[in-house]
């Protein structure tokens, strides 16, 4: 359409000698057609906004990038976004629930003192986690509640690692190596943990406060860790 | 000659005298303030004793009530209000920690660290430490005595932990909530120099059980005199802080009321320290047992032989 008014423009100016647009008329033999449409980028971005009609597999693929995404941000520790902006509660929930899992097996069929149940694994991790956010929040510190439990939450992934390679290394006889081999695995994770939730939470703190914002979470991963560390089968 | 006159300094007299003496104006004079700062409240000076002067840092009291009272002013349905007790910085607690192991003879707690400005940090975080250091302490020093034992199967004892937690946390909070209400009804009747806030009282408690950590992980080794050794220098100290801070209070009291109250506290404290060692750490006398067991049969033998006579 703008072409076909250009052309018929065009004409009359050199036609009249430019005598302005008032002489400009579109003629009844050249028809005006055309689309009032505003250009599009792509068909599918009004399905975007609405997740609604998405198969459920993708949703699901998508946390799981996310979570994933998360994983890799914990074990390889830089300062980055993830999991400080778009924090998510599903990492940690299933970080706490396989950790208890596999604590689980000493105590079973033991009628005394044993290792922790489920529950009290699962109310140490989130009671712990719930405190140190409070505690870090009244010192000062301008951290949301949320993000603070998904950082505390996602650093119990090296524990978790740390669990499973006990349970592996206790499948062989026990003894002296046995442990030691353990107690190693055992404090080098805890020291990534430590270091990796430090790593995220530490600069959200006032410079003189530091020292007690991470003492509370030194408490928590070490507690976490003798559990792990005196696990034993039968 | 006039001009000296007019350079001569006038003296004009009060001020309130030149301004006329008319109903419609109104003479406002502005005093100096007072260079003699004023006496606590309820207080005549004289009656103070020195020593209570320099337990109370006499320069600033008043300066840190006032701003206590100001930091205090949000209310306790906010948020804010509860920042105001978590506000101090790595170097305080540290200072209040050393205070609390290193009592000066002479010199309150209270006032030297506190300051008005009583913080949870401290007792909260300290009664967590101090509950998985007594039972981690106790679980290894277990360990470590039935270690040769065949027949011990090391078990991680998880229970302890709740127990040592309630245990502590009650102790932490409260025996100060029961001494605060004790020390209000005394203040009642006897007017008394010195007097703490709820918070203030559960600061002291807090910070004198520091000193029960390094000894739950030194009563690891597994020798009684050692470890009754470590009980006497950790009552010691923490007591001494404890008693140094109550003194002043009830010293104005009944005598006997006075020494009865400092004489729960230590006693309450012993009965903490001696329960903890006796509850979670079993007692190492596996030394000897092979030597008992020949003997009572030689006694039977001996007599069923002196009885056939």
């Amino acid at each position: 359409m703008a072409e076909a008014d250009e052309l018929t423009v065009g004409e009359t100016a050199t036609k009249s000698g430019f005598l302005g647009l008032s002489d400009v008329s579109i003629s009844e033999d050249i028809p005006v057609e055309g689309e009032i449409t505003v250009p599009m980028a792509s068909h599918s971005q009004d399905e975007d906004y609405s997740t609604l009609d998405e198969p459920v597999r993708e949703t699901i693929i998508r946390d799981l990038k996310a979570v994933g995404k998360k994983f890799v941000h914990v074990m390889y520790p830089k300062k980055s976004n993830a999991l400080l902006r778009d924090w998510d509660l599903w990492g940690p929930l299933v970080l706490c629930v396989s950790l208890a899992l596999m604590l689980q097996g000493g105590s079973a069929d033991s009628k005394e003192d044993g290792g922790p149940q489920f529950a009290e694994v699962f109310v140490i991790i989130w009671f712990g986690a719930v405190v140190i956010t409070l505690n870090s929040k009244l010192l000062g510190g301008t951290i949301s509640f949320f993000q603070s439990l998904c950082v505390l939450g996602y650093c119990v992934l090296p524990l978790t690692v740390a669990m499973l390679v006990c349970r592996l290394v206790l499948l062989a006889s026990m003894g002296p190596i046995n442990f030691l081999i353990r107690l190693i695995v055992v404090i080098a994770m805890f020291a990534w943990s430590t270091l990796a939730s430090t790593a995220f939470l530490a600069d959200s703190q006032p410079p003189n406060r530091k020292a007690l914002a991470v003492y509370p979470i030194f408490l928590f991963y070490f507690v976490i860790s003798w559990m792990i560390l005196t696990f034993t089968p039968h | 000659m006039a001009a000296v006159d007019d350079l001569k300094f006038e003296e004009f007299g009060d001020s309130a005298n030149l301004l006329p003496a008319s109903q419609d104006d109104i003479a406002v004079t502005i005093e100096e303030p007072s260079l003699n700062p004023p006496a606590p409240r309820g207080l005549p000076r004289g009656l103070r004793r020195e020593e209570d002067e320099e337990l109370l840092g006499n320069s600033d009291s008043d300066k840190t009530e006032l701003l206590a009272a100001q930091k205090r002013s949000s209310p306790f349905w906010t948020f804010e209000y509860y920042q105001t007790f978590f506000d101090v910085d790595t170097c305080q607690v540290f200072d209040r920690i050393k205070g609390s192991v290193l009592p000066v003879p002479g010199r309150n707690f209270v006032r030297l660290y506190i300051r008005s400005n009583p913080d949870l940090y401290g007792p909260f975080w300290i009664c967590a430490t101090l509950v998985f250091a007594i039972a981690i302490s106790g679980n290894l020093s277990n360990f470590f005595i039935h270690l040769g034992d065949k027949t011990f199967h090391y078990v991680p004892e998880f229970r302890k932990v709740s127990i040592a937690a309630t245990a502590i946390y009650a102790y932490a909070w409260l025996v100060p909530l029961g001494l605060w209400g004790f020390l209000l009804w005394r203040n009642g009747k006897v007017m008394s120099i010195v007097s703490y806030s709820f918070l203030e009282i559960v600061c002291v408690y807090g910070y004198s059980l520091f000193i029960y950590i390094p000894t739950a992980i030194l009563w690891i080794i597994p020798q009684k005199a050692v470890r009754w050794i470590l009980v006497m220098v950790a009552l010691g100290l923490s007591g001494s802080v404890l008693v140094m801070t109550f003194w002043p209070a009830v010293r104005d009291d009944n005598r006997r009321i006075a020494i009865a109250t400092m004489v729960t506290i230590i006693l309450l404290h012993t009965l903490l320290s001696v329960g903890c060692l006796a509850y979670f750490f079993d007692a190492p006398e596996l030394d000897y047992p092979s030597t008992i067991t020949p003997a009572p049969t030689h006694q039977y033998t001996t007599r069923v032989v002196s009885a056939g006579h």
